[in-house]
């Protein structure tokens, strides 16, 4: 709801069309690609009228951009699937690089530190936005972490087919995490925050995980 | 036997296990980022430089039956012999013919990944023949009796104490854990073995076609000293790694050192004619070029990954990859570890069983991005599990993505589960807790997050219907 | 030998390369909407820095040499180098070179230390077991701090990697800037007849396999000396 809450302040008109459901990641990402096709040509089909669309999950926005590229090469539908592409943004880049907003008035008095997930930074590049957005709310303290990089470990459905992989890296992401000594672990993507956050509550770690939409549509004082 | 994938797995939750280990791994390569970074700054264009190595790797492939028929015969020309394996076993017999035909008693080797495709070292050393690793990282494995953990870092994972103990156990020499000296130790005991040997086999980083001539990529002297000393002179290299000239040298050397080892360029790069000549009596008198296929052909005729055979092996995309740094070289069970090994393996040694590697990835990109070549490396391990699903389908994975797409065409019934869903939870976290499920996977370590009170549909719905009564 | 593979492997190269690959610029820009530029070849402007003159490109290569360990030595002239080899020598206690049949090595190494001349054929412990080992070059390559071999250049294959220490002697007007240019000088030199080796020297011998903390001297040479003779 952050995510519409900012959009709304910022003139825009959000809808949610109610028969949109997944994106079609998790099939495709297993290399089951025929039935990827069933829900992303659902997705194909619902946002064709859409102005724009935007998503609060770097994962399912590459997915959209980047996945359904290959997904429909050399079908009758790669034309509709480019199109869709292209009108299609994360988050914090419709917000920067669209709109050219960074400042959205927000405050959150706490020491926070930044994720990178991997389809966000990796695939749409998605970088200096969270970082120019972050960088205007009131009271915030960003501190980087040295692998803000590194993936957390959770690749959909590699986390259920190599846990001990999958486990073995969110343990260095959470150490990277500690080390910086922040309140707050944020990212772009909600997945990559369930994996952290998860381990953390097992781990009785001391920081919580927040999505940046919800920071950004803070306004503690 | 047991399958890859048990192996596999098997040697996973040991090596994840091992927490020290792995900090070692992250510890060693930290260094290398740093002066990866600083060398690849020093290029004036590193994006414009990867996409020039990419496209002049792209038309060497596209010419390649033509590219190693000039070479061959520039190679006979200047008296060398050039002999097309299409098996490791062609290849190994070619090469104990050599050996046998000279007399061969000891043999210097240096660094050469494709030797370890053939198993090389056990067919030589069954034949009765001496053979000694002189790259002291392979040295040192020889001596573990291990396979290389890295292809270009063979020994990372050895600490200086178990080199110290290993040295004193096989060459007898004295107790020390420094490193210089223990370099010291292995430099002074392979001396000699260069000037005895009567062969030395080398690897070759590059086939430069049109020139006839192979080029070595090496920090330590101890390729120069195999291709020196010996009388004999053979390299064993895989039939893909052609560019065509010289000068395209000028732009993989550099290339390969900054994304290899974070060096501007390492301490040899030499390149290879032939034998002595009239004009230099110095160096062997044989100079044989084994070209090996092992179904390089099989990956060139995928056209979707055919770039997977631009890999200079320069390693940089291990070196990124989490999923190496966390399992480490050996738990892959290939010759040619990380994210380029999990592509290519299943291409050269087959998709049933060796799909898996393309699974244990979590597709975070690093290695795409690393790579000095520009292969697509995630993609295409996202296309091999395409590949391995349209080939043999998973009966579990098809039901679970049938029942997935059956609840997500209809929203009703998607908004539907989430309410059961929500209901269920403490049965969900009933099952998290039990060990064999698909769910204990990541449950095992992790807490499942709990369901929030109103879906982002009810939420929604209900902020439209205020902003509407609002108004 | 016969070798019946060799029809073979050629023959599913040519199959296996019937179905054209799209290039690497179209993998890569296949989700633009655009049509993409094919990528070029023409690396040179891409690579590291090389210098545009003489003084920059010798500052250039005495720096990457000073980074690598290397030891550059500024002589003004061949007289002068060869009294530096001999003060040297002196103080290092070297009593045994080696070195090969060239005029620059004639002018600066002392005969009286009666160096193996490799030209003549030498043995191998004898080579091995010298203080260094003293060689022309090819060139030296500004923009790597690299030092250009060839066997007709330096006295064959061993004699400046064997030893435990070599000394490069150049001329001013060796060194150039690129690693293109290196082998410009080469393709110029020799045409089609090239050396049946040739490369680059880049620094002392050095390994980083044991924990990947650097040491020098590995299997070659421990130290590299640069005797840039400025005449």
């Amino acid at each position: 709801m952050a995510c519409v809450k900012i959009l709304e302040r910022l003139g825009h008109k959000v809808v949610f069309p109610e028969r949109q459901t997944c994106c079609g990641q998790p099939p495709h990402n297993t290399g089951y690609w025929k039935e990827a096709r069933k829900s992303a040509l659902r997705a194909l089909d619902i946002f064709e009228d859409a102005e724009v669309i935007v998503g609060p999950s770097g994962s399912c926005i590459a997915m959209m951009k980047d996945g359904y590229g290959d997904l429909f090469k050399g079908t009758e539908h790669e034309t509709r699937a480019k199109a869709l592409a292209a009108k299609t943004f994360e988050f914090t880049q419709f917000l920067v690089n669209k709109l050219g907003v960074t400042d959205l008035g927000a405050a959150f008095p706490h020491k926070v530190t930044f994720h990178d997930g991997c389809h966000g930074l990796r695939m749409l590049k998605a970088k200096h936005e969270s970082r120019a957005l972050l960088a205007k709310v009131k009271g915030l303290e960003l501190v980087e972490m040295s692998e803000a990089e590194s993936c957390c470990g959770f690749g959909g459905t590699f986390s259920v087919k190599f846990p001990k992989i999958s486990t073995a890296m969110v343990e260095k992401k959470v150490a990277s995490i500690l080390e910086t000594g922040a309140e707050y672990v944020t990212s772009l993507d909600a997945s990559c925050l369930m994996n952290i956050g998860g381990y953390a509550a097992r781990e009785g770690l001391p920081f919580k995980t927040i999505h940046i939409a919800e920071i950004l549509a803070s306004q503690e004082a | 036997m047991s399958s890859p994938l048990t192996r596999f797995k098997a040697a996973v939750a040991d090596a994840t296990s091992n927490e020290a280990r792995r900090d070692f791994i992250y510890k060693a390569l930290g260094g290398y980022y740093v002066s990866r970074d600083k060398n690849k700054n020093n290029f004036r264009d590193w994006q414009k430089a990867r996409e020039c190595a990419a496209q002049t790797k792209y038309e060497s492939l596209n010419n390649l039956a033509e590219e190693l028929e000039i070479f061959s015969k520039k190679i006979e020309g200047r008296g060398g012999h050039v002999f097309f394996a299409s098996t490791p076993s062609e290849a190994r017999e070619y090469i104990l013919k050599v050996a046998r035909d000279n007399g061969v008693k000891k043999i210097i080797k240096s660094k050469c990944m494709t030797s370890e495709e053939i198993h090389l070292n056990d067919a030589l050393e069954a034949a009765g023949t001496e053979v000694v690793e002189s790259d002291l990282g392979e040295f040192i494995q020889q001596l573990r009796k291990e396979p290389p953990f890295h292809f270009v870092f063979p020994c990372m994972h050895v600490k200086r104490d178990e080199i110290n103990t290993l040295f004193q156990e096989n060459i007898h020499s004295r107790d020390t854990n420094n490193p210089a000296e223990l370099t010291m130790i292995a430099r002074e005991y392979l001396r000699q073995k260069y000037i005895d040997a009567d062969m030395g086999i080398t690897g070759a980083n590059f086939i430069v076609a049109r020139d006839g001539m192979i080029s070595v990529t090496e920090n330590e002297g101890n390729s120069r000293l195999s291709a020196a000393m010996p009388k004999i002179h053979l390299v064993l290299v895989g039939i893909e790694k052609v560019v065509p000239r010289l000068e395209d040298l000028a732009l993989f050397l550099p290339m390969l050192a900054t994304a290899g080892a974070g060096q501007p360029l390492t301490g040899y790069n030499t390149q290879y004619a032939g034998p002595r000549t009239a004009e230099n009596p110095d160096g062997p008198e044989q100079f044989h070029v084994v070209l090996l296929d092992n179904n390089r052909t099989q990956l060139l005729a995928d056209a979707e990954h055919r770039d997977a055979l631009h890999c200079m092996r320069c390693g940089a995309c291990l070196n990124v990859c989490p999923v190496f740094k966390n399992i480490g070289g050996l738990s892959y069970g290939t010759t040619y570890q990380g994210p380029i090994g999990s592509l290519i393996t299943p291409h050269l040694r087959g998709t049933k069983n060796w799909q898996h590697l393309s699974y244990s990835s979590s597709l975070c990109g690093a290695c795409t991005q690393a790579c000095p070549v520009k292969i697509d490396i995630h993609d295409h391990l996202l296309e091999n599990r395409r590949n391995a699903a349209t080939l043999a389908p998973s009966i579990l994975w098809k039901m679970i993505f049938f029942g997935f797409n059956f609840i997500f065409a209809h929203p009703k019934l998607y908004a539907l589960t989430f309410k059961i869903a929500k209901k269920i939870n403490p049965l969900t976290k009933l099952a998290g807790k039990v060990p064999g499920t698909l769910l204990y996977g990541w449950t095992g370590t992790r807490k499942l997050p709990e369901p929030p009170k109103s879906s982002f549909r009810e939420r929604f719905a209900e902020h439209k219907k205020q902003d509407l009564s609002v108004r | 030998m016969n070798n019946p593979s060799k029809e073979k492997v050629l023959a599913r190269i040519r199959e296996a390369l019937r179905l054209r690959a799209p290039s690497p610029a179209q993998i890569h820009g296949r989700h633009a909407n655009a049509p993409v530029a094919e990528y070029t070849r023409d690396f040179r402007d891409a690579m590291p820095p090389a210098g545009s003159n003489d003084a920059e490109r010798r500052a250039i290569f005495e720096a990457n040499l000073d980074a690598l360990k290397g030891q550059f030595v500024a002589c003004k002239t061949a007289a002068d180098a060869r009294a530096k080899l001999e003060a040297l020598c002196a103080e290092r206690g070297w009593a045994k070179l080696a070195t090969h049949r060239a005029p620059l090595c004639e002018a600066v190494v002392p005969a009286e230390k009666s160096p193996i001349i490799t030209d003549d054929g030498y043995d191998k412990n004898a080579l091995a077991a010298v203080d260094a080992g003293i060689t022309e070059c090819e060139c030296l390559v500004a923009q790597t701090g690299s030092v250009m071999f060839s066997t007709r250049a330096c006295g064959g294959r061993a004699l400046s990697v064997l030893p435990p220490v070599h000394i490069v002697l150049a001329k001013r007007s060796q060194l150039v800037g690129d690693l293109s240019d290196a082998y410009a000088l080469i393709r110029a030199k020799y045409g089609e007849n090239l050396p049946d080796c040739l490369g680059f020297i880049t620094g002392p011998s050095r390994t980083g396999d044991i924990e990947r903390i650097l040491v020098l001297g590995a299997h070659g040479p421990k130290e590299l000396f640069v005797f840039f003779i400025e005449e």
